[in-house]
């Protein structure tokens, strides 16, 4: 089974800017996929080369094994793309939107599919709303149900939940889950970083058009973030001498002691108790993306 | 057939939804020219014997507006997706190049035949017009509607604003129409001017299609045709090559 996504040398410049600096990625049939970096790493930019909107300079770009350029039409069918921008076409309801896009990937009648969709982005009562009238989170829901008509194998969401409320992610989360496990390969890009911790397996980090990170979110997890002590000590007393060289100051004043393993919990606070500090609070932190992300972005 | 058929369809449904501005408006537009041009000029020009003014005036007002229609009808569609961004809906899907051209400039020539048709239907009780050969009046409107839709798909592509593609009809669509020979014979023209008119691609639709009325024009209608089809064929290789390596809608 080859990947569903196969990008190799990608470079891509607009005038002066270097959008793309050479992509080399492979995401494999049926992963949950994210893809991370700050705003103009390059993300929307390698999407729309995946989907033959943006032509790159240099490098390959395959969908299941179809080469974008040489090979779009097969490459298209498969691949379905939620854009970052909310578009839409003021002169059509929402399911004669989702008609004409069917028609378009050759579909006549896509109706059960459609019901289907329309009732998992609980989008049932607008059905025949037309799409001018349509709050910013409903048409961000029909760009979703758009992107699905054709039943891609692979489907990419370009930042989908920006300026949605809570109620829809997790619906949203909830139906593109389903879709993961029924064997459609998912790309993700998000700014909401727990978001993409709790969903996907694999994370590629973007900044400024180049790869600084790509592996499991476990493993990233791991090796740039871990458990850690925070502690706020009562008026007075002072950390002791062998706690002071593995703990930095927290947002709130207080002291966080980064630990290598569960197990420094104890042998730090018996440290703490033959010190005599008197302990206020005392908080274990998790790991999470958020520090990865950060300290990634800082390295890379 | 893929997304050909929806293509069109949508392009259709498109004009089809507001046919007050898109048909109705351009029909009475072209009866008001043709009220007060008639009015004005019948009793002074005659351009063909046994041919009155405004009989003479109401083939080219009706081709005037079928192509007018045509080129507004790709043209505008296309500068509106782009602006608002829905666009990417058409280029996210396995449509083929060719399939992308000929639905437009198919809905083109529907919108164009709409007006034009309309602007007959409207008058028909007005003014009295032979038919004599329906089969170059069908011929010639199929293919003026066909290279304005085209070259409404170039200049859709081509403008990124709505004042860019303001100014291609003000400043190549409009002379061109006028200038074509709808309100006078180019035979009426200085020599120079004559000369100038037969480099207007626009002159032939009007004068091929007026001939299908009348069995009189200025040029011979195969010449004419000649010319449409061979503008035509140019038209839809460049369209097709502008399209194929995606300019100004693949980056
Ligand atoms: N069509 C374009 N023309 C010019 N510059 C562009 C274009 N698209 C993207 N860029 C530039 O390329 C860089 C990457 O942008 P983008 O891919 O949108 O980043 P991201 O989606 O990660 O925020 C940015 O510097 C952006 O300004
Ligand atoms: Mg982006």
């Amino acid at each position: 089974m080859g990947p569903a996504i196969r990008i190799e040398g990608v470079t891509k410049r607009f005038g002066s800017v270097l959008a793309l600096g050479g992509i080399d990625l492979e995401v494999a049939q049926g992963e949950f996929f994210g893809l991370l970096g700050p705003n103009g790493a390059g993300k929307t930019t390698l999407i729309s080369a995946l989907a033959g909107l943006v032509r790159p300079d240099a490098g390959r770009l395959a969908v299941m094994g179809h080469d974008v350029a040489s090979d779009y039409r097969a490459a298209r069918r498969l691949l379905g793309v939620v854009p970052q921008e909310l578009v839409f076409d003021p002169f059509f309801t929402v399911r004669e939107t989702l008609r004409i896009q069917s028609g378009y990937f050759g579909i006549h009648d896509n109706s059960d599919w459609i019901g289907e969709i329309l009732e998992n982005l609980d989008l049932t009562e607008k059905a025949n709303t037309n799409m001018r009238q349509l709050s910013g989170g409903m048409k961000r829901r029909v760009l979703v149900a758009q992107a699905l008509v054709h039943r891609p194998s692979v489907i990419v969401l370009d930042e989908p939940t920006a300026g949605v409320d809570v109620e829809l992610r997790q619906a949203l989360w909830g139906f593109i889950r389903r879709l993961n496990r029924d064997g459609h390969t998912i790309v993700l890009t998000t700014h909401y970083l727990e978001e993409a911790e709790s969903l996907c397996g694999r994370i590629a980090m973007l900044k400024q058009g180049r790869i600084v990170a790509l592996d499991t979110t476990a493993n990233l997890l791991q090796r740039f973030s871990g458990h850690s002590l925070r502690l706020r000590l009562g008026a007075g007393t002072a950390l002791p001498e062998s706690l002071r060289a593995r703990v930095s100051a927290g947002p709130g004043g207080e002291h966080v002691l980064a630990l290598g393993s569960c197990g420094e919990i104890e042998l730090a606070l018996a440290c703490l108790r033959e010190a005599g500090c008197s302990v206020e609070d005392i908080e274990i932190g998790k790991p999470d993306l958020e520090e990865v992300f950060l300290r990634v972005m800082e390295r890379g | 057939m893929g997304g050909f058929a929806t293509l069109l369809y949508k392009e259709v449904l498109r004009f089809w939804k507001v046919s007050f501005q898109t048909v109705a408006a351009p029909i009475l537009t072209a009866l008001l020219f043709l009220l007060i041009f008639s009015h004005v000029l019948e009793r002074h020009v005659r351009v063909y014997e046994n041919v009155s003014y405004t009989s003479f005036l109401l083939p080219g007002l009706a081709m005037m507006s079928l192509l007018q229609n045509a080129f507004a009808n790709s043209s505008s569609s296309l500068i509106q997706s782009k602006v608002t961004g829905n666009i990417i809906f058409m280029l996210l899907p396995p449509i083929s190049y060719a399939q992308f051209f000929a639905a437009f400039v198919l809905a083109a020539i529907a919108r164009g035949i709409v007006v034009g048709l309309g602007v007959l239907l409207a008058t028909l009780w007005l003014v009295d017009l032979p038919w004599q050969a329906p089969l170059w009046i069908l011929a010639f409107a199929l293919l003026g509607g066909a290279i304005m839709g085209a070259m409404g798909v170039v200049a859709g592509i081509w403008a990124e604003k709505f004042d860019q593609l303001a100014a291609f009809q003000n400043f190549i669509i409009m002379p061109l129409t006028f200038l074509s020979g709808v309100f006078y014979s180019i035979h009426s023209l200085p020599p120079f001017w004559q000369q100038v008119s037969h480099f207007n691609p626009i002159f032939y639709m009007i004068d091929g299609f007026r001939h299908g009325f009348f069995g009189v024009s200025d040029v011979s209608p195969w010449t004419s045709l000649g010319v449409v089809s061979g503008c035509f064929a140019a038209l839809t290789l460049f369209t097709l090559w502008l399209l194929r390596i995606g300019y100004k809608l693949r980056a």
